[in-house]
Order: C-alpha cells, then sequence, then structure tokens
C-alpha cells in the first residue's frame, strides 16, 4: 500500500518537480492547482509515463471549504494523505510605503493560510497512521528577509514559526514537520525578475549559480521519506550558500 | 443504541484507542484529569468516536468534552435526539 502524497500549487516550478520526485519514489501523488488544470494534467502525464501514479485536483487552497473538499476528493481517489507539501505560493512584491492591504493579504492567505487549513486537514488521516510528512516550502527570503518582499518573507516565516509549533504538538505520532527554504531556484517566478537582478545576486551565492527545481525536490523527497523520521521542525535551506 | 449500548461501545473505545485501564472509566472521569488523556488523544478520541458511531462533532461540539459521561451524552443526543 503505497503513502499518498498531496503537492499544493504542483502543476509547475518547484511543485511540479516535487510532484515527479515524490512519485519516483513510489508515492500515490496529489498534484493540486489553484488554475492550471493542463499544466497539471501535464505532470500527470510524465509521472504516469514514468510508471508513477498520480492525478490532478482543482482547488484553491487559501479557502476552507474548498480545502475541506480536496481533501475528501483526495482521500476517496487515492487514499489518506500521509504525505502533505505546502508548495502553493505567490509573489506581490512592491515596498512597504507603497504595498497596499490587498498585496499583504492575498499573499499571506495563499502561502500561510493554506499551509494552515491543509495541514489540519491532513493531520486526521496522519493521526490515525500514527506517520505522517509535512512539508513546506518557505524561502531564504523568510529567513533573512528581502527588499520589496514584505508580505511574502512573512508569510514565509510564518511558515516556519507555525511547523515547529505544529511538529512539537504532534510528534509523538510519529509526525514529522519541516520546511525548506530554497534561495534563488530557476521557476517562472524568478524568471521574472529580469536578468540585472538575477545576475546581481550571483556574487552573494557561495556555488555561483541559480538552483533547479529538482535540486529543491530532492530535498523534500529525503524529509518525506522513512529515513527522515528523526527530524522535525527543522528549516533545510537549499539557497547555494545564499545565506551564509 | 440506547445510552448503555452507546457507553459500552465507548469503553471499547477507550480501551482499544487509548489504551486506558477499564477500571479506571466512568461517567464521571475526567480525559485530562483522571485518565490522562493529553490534549491531543481528546481530538483523536472524538474522531475514532465519530467514525464508530458514524457521527459528525464539529470543533464547537468537541471543546466542550471533558468527561466520559460528556461524550456519551454527546453521542445520544446525536443518535436518539
Amino acid at each position: 500500500m503505497s503513502r499518498v502524497a498531496l503537492v499544493t500549487g504542483g502543476s509547475r516550478g518547484i511543485g511540479r518537480a516535487i510532484s515527479i520526485d515524490l512519485a519516483s519514489r513510489g508515492m500515490a501523488v496529489a498534484v493540486n492547482y489553484a488554475t492550471r488544470a493542463e499544466a497539471a494534467e501535464e505532470v500527470v502525464d510524465e509521472i504516469r509515463s514514468a510508471g508513477g501514479n498520480a492525478m490532478a485536483f482543482g482547488a484553491d487552497v487559501s479557502r476552507e471549504t474548498a480545502v475541506t473538499a480536496l481533501f475528501e476528493e483526495v482521500t476517496a481517489a487515492l487514499g489518506p494523505v500521509t504525505v502533505l507539501v505546502n508548495n502553493a505560493g505567490i509573489t506581490r512584491d512592491n515596498l512597504l510605503l507603497r504595498m497596499t492591504v490587498d498585496e499583504f493579504d492575498q499573499v499571506i492567505a495563499t502561502n500561510l493560510r493554506s499551509a494552515f487549513l491543509c495541514t489540519k486537514a491532513a493531520l486526521r488521516g496522519m493521526l490515525k497512521a500514527r506517520w505522517g510528512r509535512v512539508v513546506s516550502i518557505a524561502s531564504v527570503a523568510g529567513v533573512a528577509g528581502n527588499p520589496g518582499q514584505a508580505n511574502y518573507a512573512a508569510s514565509k516565516a510564518g511558515l516556519i514559526g507555525f511547523s515547529k509549533s505544529v511538529a512539537k504538538e504532534v510528534g509523538s505520532r510519529g509526525i514529522t514537520v519541516n520546511v525548506i527554504a530554497p534561495g534563488f531556484i530557476e521557476t517562472d517566478m524568478t524568471e521574472a525578475l529580469g536578468e540585472e537582478v538575477k545576475t546581481a545576486s550571483l556574487p552573494s551565492i557561495a556555488l555561483g549559480r541559480f538552483g533547479s527545481a529538482g535540486e529543491v525536490a530532492a530535498a523534500v523527497g529525503f524529509l518525506a521519506g522513512e529515513d527522515a523520521g528523526y527530524i522535525t521542525g527543522q528549516v533545510l535551506g537549499v539557497d547555494g550558500g545564499i545565506s551564509l | 443504541m440506547d445510552r448503555s449500548e452507546i457507553s459500552a461501545k465507548l469503553n471499547t473505545l477507550l480501551v482499544s484507542e487509548l489504551g486506558l485501564d477499564a477500571d479506571k472509566i466512568t461517567d464521571e472521569a475526567n480525559f485530562e484529569a483522571d485518565l490522562e488523556v493529553d490534549s491531543l488523544g481528546v481530538v483523536e478520541l472524538l474522531m475514532a468516536m465519530e467514525d464508530e458511531f458514524g457521527v459528525k462533532i464539529p470543533d464547537d461540539e468537541a471543546e466542550t468534552i471533558h468527561t466520559v459521561g460528556q461524550a456519551i451524552d454527546l453521542i445520544d443526543g446525536k443518535l436518539n435526539g
């Protein structure tokens, strides 16, 4: 009986790489998307072509009713979720003085509230199984701050406090709760930054390059597996040394 | 299912799910104070009760359950009320 993993925002970027990696480890993967149904189906096709098991599920995970429905559908189709990857995330960059309340609230809702809603929903199955893995994708911005990203950094730092608290609450039931903090990873999100910003950041990266989504996914895959059973409440930076 | 049947079923659940000592289980027994069930354990118990009795226990009702008797009354109310 293979484990069931749910990856929020799994249709592209880091989420896509995570979905593919977890499937390659033998998990049945629920690939969640907000709007990009086609992209999510492509990820599912890719997983199936490689002999894996996956299905796409559309839901806006920042909304409670949508999350309830999502978990009901995934449980009915694949089984109870015991590996949850809180990956869904957006940016609405702006200097604080110009940042609107909407820009702040939307980022907190999509990036942090979704993690709360999904983790709460997943706990039921994990408690029953006395086994669980919750991995949230934060960011080096949440650890070190980043100009223009007060909202994004707040939401990502929030994931850290949230994860540590939940780790303490549920650890006695064999459930680990950890955070991955990626640095500059080559995805649509960083593509939008433009060449100048990207080149300017390279000197501060010890490894002198951006990371790939696959390199983040490999770290998630490790934390989601059996071997990482004594690791909880941790923040693992996958950032090429930018945080040093 | 009458109250005594609910009580018997709940007792079995408490012993099997939470490993409690059957002798300590009385209507007045407080889960956390008398039966040493931690707060997470109470949540787990309520989830098991939902599955066992086929009822739904929303969070606001769950918060009122502190004793074995209250748990039985809640189920009784939902099944027979």
